[in-house]
């Protein structure tokens, strides 16, 4: 890719970015409905205190110097203080950040692993049971609340057959030093066979959950991506060589075939970021989206706010990455 | 098809859509369970064996009717308060299918406006449409839903008023795009010719040739709408007990899913059947309106 086109597309990122601050900005300022109103309906608030907690958030001072004041501080990495937990925002947030992107990954690795061999095979079986069958799935995929399926999965796996353990990340019994974050990663660091094994298997349903729908979008994309590429000349020309079935399929097609689908991916990634809210709840996983659902109830705004702008930075992100690892892996687009 | 062909003046295409749409045993029939789901909702009062918020501690997990301690008049069983699940889905129906009506209503109108205005006047409306839309798209749809409703609190009004905000975006990314083609027609150009202002071309010209798509992406966002406001509702941040919502409904279930399996499970199903049926029926308004998949 060339210099000029990285900056083009650069060039289109920053308005978006600046938007979606503006927008999270003015989300808790354009809303009906006071927040300061709001988050003191519990209390027996004195019109002094409520003129008090307005200064703290910095509510009475001119919208633009207020977006200018946040924009500042966002960049920087400030939130605020959530007098929920009487922390510094960002803290709160980076403590749960790496459950939420374990949860995620896994999701993700399911969903590739499940994808990308039915795509195959739907497109080379074409309009044959096993292809009409993931037609159907993926269509189920998309009409599936998330919420109810892992509560299925929960029925069946941890209720009925008590296969697996549900809520939280690990076992009450385990202690596992923090260092990473990452569980997985962590009760390897401690050489903890069975904390691992444990964490392995709290994780199997949540990731299941956010990971099979994506997977069903992600199989329909590769398997018409591959059907493309099996109806071309250089396909066709490789299996006239006499090269075996095998590596024509893996060798040649293949590679090509997974170019949409690595942009599928990064956008669906996005996707996952979201999900991760209602599968967090079901499962009672103590990360980000946990977090965000906590802190509504809890009327904590400046963490809400922080984390809509986090989530919707890491979506815009992953939209442009997807875009630029399309043009870098698509030899036709490269101009 | 052959008796309107009889006719003189040509079939107009959206006749021709819905006759395509009627040969197709799927769609028809999925349409058909959308109108029973419709119909139920409306005649809710009438058909509701009992009060949806009538708790009787008595029936607390009472089994569906099939299963061992279940009672004919209560089919599905009973939530954790009594209550009886069917009158409760009943109820349920409507918040589903009124916000999800209202939100493609509002959106598809403020959509239609937006992308017929970006798509005709071009120039600064278009780059200030386009920069908008962009930058909602920029949020992960949940996030900025539920962003939303934190700040405004939970409500019907709160919830449809979410979820336009984001909504509109992907009618107006369609008619902005058809407006474009359009612009460039014959039909338009005779049109500004003899002196016809922007609003009319806009409104007289090209409004009714963007309609079918804008019918199609209509329904297949109404199948996600409601999986939104189901999840919302599953949350907490939807509609407020003891309005009945399936989403909420799923939600009370999660205490009991050891003993009443039930109580989470059947809502679920409902939304499923319903959100299934849309996305059916969709993908044959496509078929039967897409006049490139007929062409050959």
């Amino acid at each position: 890719m060339t210099a000029t086109r990285l900056a083009e597309r650069l060039a289109q990122l920053l308005p978006v970015l600046f938007g979606v601050s503006v927008i999270v900005f003015l989300m808790i300022t354009l809303t009906p409905g006071d927040p300061v109103e709001i988050m003191l309906a519990d209390q027996r608030a004195t019109e002094e205190q409520a003129a008090a907690l307005r200064r703290d958030l910095g509510l009475d001072r001119p919208l633009a110097e207020r977006f200018l004041v946040f924009l500042g501080n966002a960049l920087r990495g400030d939130f605020g203080v959530s007098f929920f937990h009487r922390r510094p925002v960002w803290d709160v947030i980076a403590e749960r950040l790496p459950a939420t992107v374990e949860l995620t990954l896994v999701a993700l690795i399911v969903a590739i692993l499940v994808a990308i061999p039915l795509g195959v095979i739907a497109a080379v079986k074409r309009d044959r049971w096993i292809d009409r069958a993931l037609s159907a799935a993926s269509l189920f995929g998309v009409s599936l609340p998330g919420f109810w399926f892992g509560i299925l999965l929960i029925l069946l796996f941890a209720v009925e057959f008590r296969l697996l353990p549900v809520g939280g990340r690990i076992g009450f019994a385990f202690e596992v030093p923090r260092e990473t974050g990452f569980l997985l990663i962590d009760t390897l660091l401690a050489g903890d066979a069975r904390a691992f094994a444990n964490a392995v298997a709290h994780l199997i349903l949540p990731a299941v959950t956010l990971g099979l729908p994506t997977a069903a979008l992600l199989a329909r994309v590769v398997r018409s991506a591959m059907a493309e590429v099996l109806a071309s000349d250089y396909v066709l020309f490789a299996e006239a060589k006499g090269l075996s079935r095998r590596r024509v399929l893996l060798r040649h097609a293949l590679k090509n075939a997974l170019i949409p689908a690595v942009t599928v991916t990064a956008i669906e990634t996005g996707s996952l970021l979201g999900g991760n809210m209602i599968v967090e709840t079901v499962f009672g996983w103590p990360g980000l989206g946990r977090l965000v659902v906590e802190s509504i109830f809890a009327r904590n705004y400046p963490l809400v706010q922080a984390a809509v702008l986090l989530y919707a930075v890491t979506y815009v992100l992953l939209n442009f990455a997807a875009d630029l690892l399309y043009t870098v892996l698509n030899p036709k687009v490269r101009l | 098809m052959s008796a309107a062909a009889s006719e003189d003046r040509p079939i107009s295409p959206l006749r021709l859509g819905l006759v395509r749409f009627a040969a197709n045993r799927t769609a028809l029939g999925s349409a058909l369970v959308i109108l029973g789901f419709i119909l139920v909702a409306l005649a809710a009062p009438l058909i509701a064996p009992h009060h949806p918020a009538e708790a009787d501690l008595f029936r607390r997990l009472q089994p569906p009717a099939w299963a061992d301690g279940g009672e004919w008049s209560f089919p599905l069983g009973c939530d954790g308060l009594g209550r009886d699940i069917l009158s409760r889905l009943i109820w349920g129906a409507r918040v589903s299918l009124l916000v999800a009506a209202m939100v493609i209503a509002i959106a598809a109108a403020i959509g239609t406006m937006a992308g017929l205005a970006a798509g005709y006047l071009r120039g600064w409306t278009d780059t200030l449409i386009s920069r908008l839309v962009d930058t909602l798209l920029g949020f992960p749809y949940l996030v900025f839903a539920i962003g939303l409703m934190a700040m405004m609190g939970p409500g019907l009004h709160n919830i449809v008023l979410a979820l336009v905000y984001k909504e509109w975006v992907f009618t107006c990314r369609v008619v902005r795009g058809e407006t474009l083609a359009a612009r460039e027609q014959d039909y338009v150009e005779a049109a500004r010719a003899i002196g016809c202002r922007p609003l009319r071309v806009m409104l007289r010209e090209i409004l009714p040739n963007v309609l079918s798509p804008v019918l199609v992406v209509a329904t297949f966002r109404m199948a996600y709408v409601i999986i939104m406001e189901a999840s919302l509702s599953f949350l907490g941040l939807g509609v407020q007990p003891p309005t009945p919502s399936w989403g909420s409904m799923v939600a009370d279930g999660r205490d009991f899913l050891v003993d009443a399996w039930w109580v989470s499970t059947v809502p679920g199903l409902a939304i499923l059947a319903l959100v299934l049926s849309i996305n059916l029926a969709s993908q044959g308004l496509r078929d039967a309106f897409d006049p490139r998949l007929h062409a050959s």
